[in-house]
């Protein structure tokens, strides 16, 4: 009786097991692909597309987090197939200085203005 | 006199800003990933009938150009291109190869009965996966590649009489 209660045990333990790895590396190929733009629907990440090259594409993240590949090592992969338009993100280089630098500048310019403003009022006062 | 100028500034950078918005109008926005490699792996793909696998450079015999065809029974536009496909498998020293993208092999069998079998060998991309090693994402899309794998030209979407006198006028 109990050797048969600790078999089942053993067996709900083992799907309860299989059934959340599988669920971990889905939630992994959601994660990675909500970053990834669709080509052939431009506008939809490939998460939310169900065309066929965002289902090709699901099925090779998997494949490659199952062969053992990293998140920015598939992200790599598809930016030297697809170029670096396929990342949501753009990358740091020097035609993308401008984009990440302007706002920050922007940021501090506004930020000083605010200040001199503030510095201003009071010597008024 | 300090209003008015900041008045002329404010209009032309409305004025600015509007006609880049214009201009962005009649601009092609689609992303098309045209020339990003130029030289495709050495992957090893299934072959449709054998279920046999072949690497794409064992595919070459030496001095010979390769037209990568990617199809699939369902795809509308290939059926429209198979025409030039098919005068392009008579020319000497090209091989026409085509890759069969996500297809149910009756359907495709019949595709092939249908409008006759241009390919000298086809390969089988069953979930796709394939194409996008090849940079490929959608059908049709067509490669001219030589014996070292270079991509010389890349189709996206399907060929016309146009592209077929170019690849031929490339491969002379």
């Amino acid at each position: 009786m109990i050797i048969k209660l600790f078999k089942l045990i053993f067996i709900l333990f083992f799907i309860n097991f299989s059934i959340f790895s599988a669920f971990a590396e889905n939630k992994k190929v959601e994660e990675i692909s909500k970053n990834l733009r669709c080509l052939i629907c431009q506008g939809q990440s490939v998460y939310d597309s169900n065309s066929e090259f965002a289902l090709s594409v699901k099925i090779l993240i998997s494949e490659k987090l199952i062969s053992g590949s990293t998140e920015s090592e598939i992200y790599d992969f598809l930016k030297s197939k697809y170029g670096d338009w396929i990342v949501y993100e753009p990358e740091f280089n020097k035609s993308t200085l401008l984009l990440w630098i302007l706002p920050l500048f922007l940021f501090i310019f506004g930020g000083l203005l605010i200040v001199r403003k503030v510095i201003i009022n009071r010597s008024i006062k | 006199m300090k209003i008015k100028l900041q008045f002329i500034f404010v209009f032309l950078i409305i004025i600015f800003v509007l006609s880049i918005f214009f201009k962005s109008l009649f601009e092609n926005k689609n992303y098309i990933p045209e020339k990003i490699i130029n030289k495709l792996d050495n992957q090893s793909i299934t072959e449709f009938y054998s279920s046999k696998n072949y690497k794409l450079k064992d595919l070459f015999s030496p001095e010979e150009y390769i037209i990568l065809n990617i199809w699939a029974s369902w795809c509308v536009p290939c059926r429209q291109e198979h025409l030039h496909i098919t005068n392009l498998s008579v020319v000497d020293n090209l091989k026409v190869v085509g890759l069969n993208y996500k297809d149910k092999k009756n359907n495709a069998g019949k595709f092939l009965s249908d409008l006759g079998n241009p390919y000298d060998i086809i390969l089988i991309d069953k979930n796709g996966t394939e194409s996008i090693f090849l940079g490929a994402y959608g059908v049709p899309e067509t490669f001219l590649i030589d014996s070292e794998l270079n991509i010389l030209k890349k189709y996206i979407g399907p060929i016309n009489l146009e592209d077929e006198l170019e690849i031929k006028k490339l491969i002379k």
